[in-house]
């Protein structure tokens, strides 16, 4: 049945972490697989995720995040202090983008060009373009539009809107 | 389970439609599936059932867009406009294998 078919999403990223990135680009991506519009709205640390010079250099936090396990998601609770450790993100972001690469998951720049690919828009908040001091030579080649929150509800008509 | 009746055979599908038993596959049974989700298949559709039929018998799981792009040299955008809204879930569906069960 075509009504109880989701036909739209638009998706918000606001992290600038691996974590709060790839949530957002799997839905995203996801939702194109499955015939469903999406849209992609990149704000605030999230704009990093566009950012053509960083958006590949992304890490996990591996402080305040009272889940994180050592050596591997079901070992022993990592102590908050540990994880500021100089490396410590680096070596989390590192393992974890093994196992992801073995499941097929892009790294992000290549995920947003696939996304991209699929028919998927991707817009960044105006708000936080300005107070970066960005330019849209900042950004990747597949950014479609820098928006206003107003101009993204316009764009969001008929859509769920899901914030990561 | 149901059964579909193509050129006079018999075809067991599950209840989304995908095949359960590959050995009664063949390139017509390929082009019926295909016009029942609005598909007429081209050459260019055959290279992407080709691949999945390939990569099926290797890894035994149906490739995701990104290995069929890497690995198959499919484009991504090309997989979307041979199979619009669903790509892999179609062509998988049309190739007589599984139901995908990958989030990329």
């Amino acid at each position: 049945m075509a009504e109880d078919k989701l036909s739209k999403v638009s998706i918000v990223v606001s992290h600038g972490s691996l974590e709060g990135i790839y949530p957002g680009l799997i839905m995203a991506n996801g939702a194109r697989m499955e015939g469903i519009e999406a849209n992609l709205f990149f704000t605030f640390f999230g704009l990093y995720g566009i950012l053509q010079k960083y958006n590949h250099k992304l890490r996990i936090a591996t402080v305040g995040n009272p889940a994180m396990r050592l050596p591997d998601a079901k070992g022993f609770p990592m102590p908050t202090i540990m994880g500021a450790i100089p490396g410590m993100s680096a070596i989390a972001t590192k393992m974890m983008s093994k196992e992801m690469e073995k499941l097929d998951i892009p790294p992000i720049p290549e995920f947003l060009e696939m996304f991209h690919d699929a028919g998927g828009k991707i817009y960044a908040c105006k708000a936080t373009v300005d107070m970066f001091h960005l330019t849209n030579d900042d950004f990747i080649p597949q950014l479609d539009q820098v928006l206003t929150v107003g101009e993204f509800y316009e764009k969001s008509v008929g859509a769920q809107i899901i914030f990561t | 389970m149901a059964v579909l009746q193509i050129n006079g055979s018999s075809i067991d599908v599950n209840d989304e439609g995908y095949m359960t038993n590959h050995a009664q596959w063949n390139p017509d049974v390929a082009a019926e599936l295909a016009k029942g989700l609005g598909v007429t298949l081209t050459p260019a559709h055959w290279r992407v059932l080709n691949f999945i039929d390939k990569d099926f018998g290797e890894k035994g799981v149906v490739p995701g867009i990104r290995r069929m792009n890497k690995v198959g040299g499919i484009p991504t955008k090309e997989l979307y406009d041979l199979f619009p809204e669903g790509p892999i879930k179609k062509a998988a569906k049309i190739s007589g294998y599984p139901k995908p069960a990958s989030c990329v």
